[in-house]
């Protein structure tokens, strides 16, 4: 098991190395980036001729493309992604807690997705063709077929004339005068909305899945077994077929979160949450470019560790799969 | 009749039924699979419509793309009616012109003075139908001052269900753009891959890695913001799906690549080569016809993809751009929640995303069961 998560952590090196490649072409190709720095004295005053040139000798704006490149790279090693032009700080401040915030969405609404979806999924597989099932499968379908600036958009509407929750941001205005229980409470109020606008989307195709997953296990000899041995149905179910239906889950967890990272930039910037979708697309709008290269980096490294994660628990949670 | 012979008989019908049923092709028994399948008929049925409504748009909308009424901005849908103020029934259904009541709020009653019926087919403001064929014949329309917005109109009075009709054809058309742009290249990519193996393969399948390893969304965003601003809209919407099919070639190659490895050893495969055709030959003109079931599938799960990606891009302002219009356009007209709490009528673009995502969802799912053979039931 070490063995395995050693190999596949090496193997990330290589990735990586590919993945800033492609964070630095995709901004290289931007028209006219050759005389960025000119175009940049114009539109941002407020940064000095003295930062501009340190910056030009930092990351060799004068050399060829693969000399800067790899200054690039040297730099982002030393955890050093530049300047943001438009805030004048170090790419890194803004980015960290930024970084987190879209993070603390996608999890809260993993858990919510999960703890909704499994049982409805468990619900519809035991209760199959029931008028119940054929109901949840049609509602599934149409969560996966909202976009999740829609169902944003339609929560937002809700809430406006229920005045039940805040509807933008992450913290109220005078959030740094409450007491710690206070920002908690006030911080899981901000996250209802944008929780649910994210999840929803994620609860039709986990639904199925857990329903298709636990059809076929409920087919297997082994279900009969214990079906012919006289247990409880409740036993059989639980104890032997969602536990077995529930591991490839753990894979589709996986391929949910860069879902997930991609539906949270909609959310973020239609609820003004503060994450990482939010800050790319102001970054693109102004041509901050470092901030733009980092968050590329920073969201495919979140996915990468993500889909890590979800190898490793499959491996620890699963007997049957053996990596060596 | 005797016994025998009877026996006889009805042996030899059993044997007709059946080699009737041995007949049919899988493409036959897939698609006799696939009418069993209610929402997937549905859904269907409701993709000819969409479409067809898209052909004819400009017939079928009541007003032209650009067509504005700059006093009657955001204006609620128009009523129609049957009984009119005095409590009168009418035959034809009739609508009463708007009266601005407050035009800062604004607001807008309906001024029952005078009715005005619907009309169906009549002569209304010329167009080009496809850009092409001139005409001035609309499915709908009503006689001035009154007018008839079935969904309201925008902040410039525009009608947005004649917008809506207009703007199909960029999010219904631009997907099949993708998937014709993009399923050649990750056929043939997954298709060397698999079948020479080896560094060909490791390569390819390295880069399609790097490629997955973004948040597909961050990266078209980032693609996207590279296109120059002096574009016209449609060489936009082109490149649009080059960025759509840029990063979304990757995800049908790796499958592709895995069943083209399960083949490449099979007999008529190696009948290929062995009559001397040259690899591209056999890959093109062998191997990748039986990925043909999964391609299918792929590419009617691809297509709401692309309508949510687009409209989701344009949504935030940087996807298609006026004076082209798509449903995420107009949608952004609800960006600020004071505007659309107010006209709540600006969202209906949202909803033809989902009816229009859901129907190839539905039948997305329903040909993907119809061409499994272990789903079908005899």
């Amino acid at each position: 098991m070490i063995r395995y998560i050693l190999r596949r952590l090496l193997l990330l090196g290589p990735l990586l190395f590919g993945i800033t490649l492609v964070s630095w072409a995709a901004i290289q190709l931007v028209p006219g980036s050759g005389n960025y720095f000119q175009s940049l004295v114009l539109q941002y005053p407020q940064i000095s001729p003295q930062t501009i040139a340190a910056l030009k000798a930092q990351f060799g704006m004068d050399q060829p493309p693969w000399v800067q490149y790899f200054r690039w790279l040297w730099s982002i090693l030393h955890l050093d992604f530049g300047l943001s032009f438009a805030y004048n700080v170090p790419v890194t401040w803004l980015i960290g807690t930024r970084a987190l915030n879209t993070l603390l969405l996608s999890l809260t609404s993993l858990v919510v997705a999960w703890s909704v979806a499994l049982p409805l999924g468990i619900y519809s597989a035991v209760h199959q063709y029931s008028a119940v099932d054929g109901i949840l499968n049609t509602a599934a379908f149409v969560a996966i077929s909202i976009p999740s600036f829609f169902s944003a958009l339609l929560l937002l509407y809700a809430a406006y004339w229920s005045h039940l929750l805040p509807l933008q941001g992450l913290t109220s205005v005078d959030f740094d005068t409450y007491p710690w229980w206070a920002k908690v409470f006030d911080i899981a109020k901000h996250l209802v909305l944008p929780t649910i606008a994210l999840g929803l989307f994620s609860v039709g195709g986990l639904m199925r899945y857990m329903r298709n997953n636990l059809l076929e296990v409920l087919r297997s000899d082994y279900v009969k077994t214990a079906r012919a041995k006289g247990l409880a149905e409740r036993r059989v179910i639980y104890r032997h077929a969602v536990r077995n239906a529930i591991n490839p889950l753990v894979t589709f967890f996986g391929f949910e979160l860069g879902g997930l990272l991609s539906g949270a930039a909609f959310v973020e910037n239609i609820m003004g949450y503060p994450g990482l979708g939010r800050l790319i697309l102001e970054a693109l709008l102004k041509k901050d470019v470092f901030v733009v290269m980092a968050s590329l980096l920073l969201g495919s490294v979140m996915l990468i560790l993500g889909n890590l994660a979800a190898d490793i628990m499959l491996a620890a949670v699963d007997p049957r799969i053996r990596y060596d | 009749m005797s016994t025998a012979q009877e026996v006889a008989a009805a042996r030899l019908a059993a044997q007709r039924r059946a080699e009737a049923a041995r007949a049919r092709s899988p493409w036959q028994l897939a698609w006799r699979q696939l009418l069993r399948y209610r929402l997937a008929v549905a859904g269907g049925i409701a993709l000819v419509v969409l479409y067809a409504a898209m052909v004819l748009a400009e017939a079928l909308a009541p007003y032209g793309l650009d067509q504005s009424d700059r006093n009657l901005f955001y204006a609620p849908p128009t009523g129609i009616h049957w009984i009119d103020a005095r409590g009168r029934f009418h035959l034809r259904p009739f609508v009463y012109p708007y009266r601005v009541v407050d035009p800062s709020i604004p607001q807008y009653a309906p001024d029952t003075s005078r009715t005005y019926d619907v009309k169906f087919i009549v002569r209304g403001a010329p167009y080009r139908w496809l850009g092409v064929v001139p005409a001035d014949v609309h499915l709908l329309g009503v006689d001035a001052p009154a007018r008839l917005f079935l969904l309201g109109t925008d902040q410039f009075g525009r009608d947005l269900f004649s917008r809506l009709l207009y703007g199909s054809r960029v999010s219904l058309l631009l997907g099949v753009l993708v998937v014709v742009l993009s399923f050649p290249v990750g056929m043939v990519m997954g298709g060397v891959a698999g079948y020479y193996g080896g560094l060909v393969d490791n390569v390819l399948m390295r880069a399609v890695e790097v490629l997955a390893s973004f948040p597909q969304f961050y990266l078209i965003l980032a693609l996207t913001s590279v296109l120059p601003p002096t574009l016209t809209s449609p060489e936009r919407i082109v490149l649009l799906s080059a960025v759509f099919s840029l990063t979304g070639w990757g995800g049908l190659a790796r499958v592709i690549r895995g069943i083209v490895l399960g083949l490449r050893e099979l007999e008529f495969v190696l009948a290929a080569r062995a009559a001397g055709l040259k690899d591209f030959r056999v890959i093109v003109r062998h191997v990748l016809p039986s990925t043909a079931s999964y391609i299918i599938v792929a590419a009617t799960l691809t297509i709401p993809g692309v309508i949510l990606g687009e409209s989701g891009l344009s949504y935030l302002g940087i996807g298609v751009q006026e004076p082209s219009t798509s449903w995420g356009l107009q949608l952004a007209q609800a960006q600020s929640i004071e505007v659309f709490t107010q006209f709540p009528w600006l969202l209906m673009p949202g909803l033809a995303i989902v009816i229009a995502i859901l129907a190839f969802n539905f039948l997305g799912d329903g040909i993907r069961d119809a061409l499994d053979p272990r789903q079908r039931s005899t």
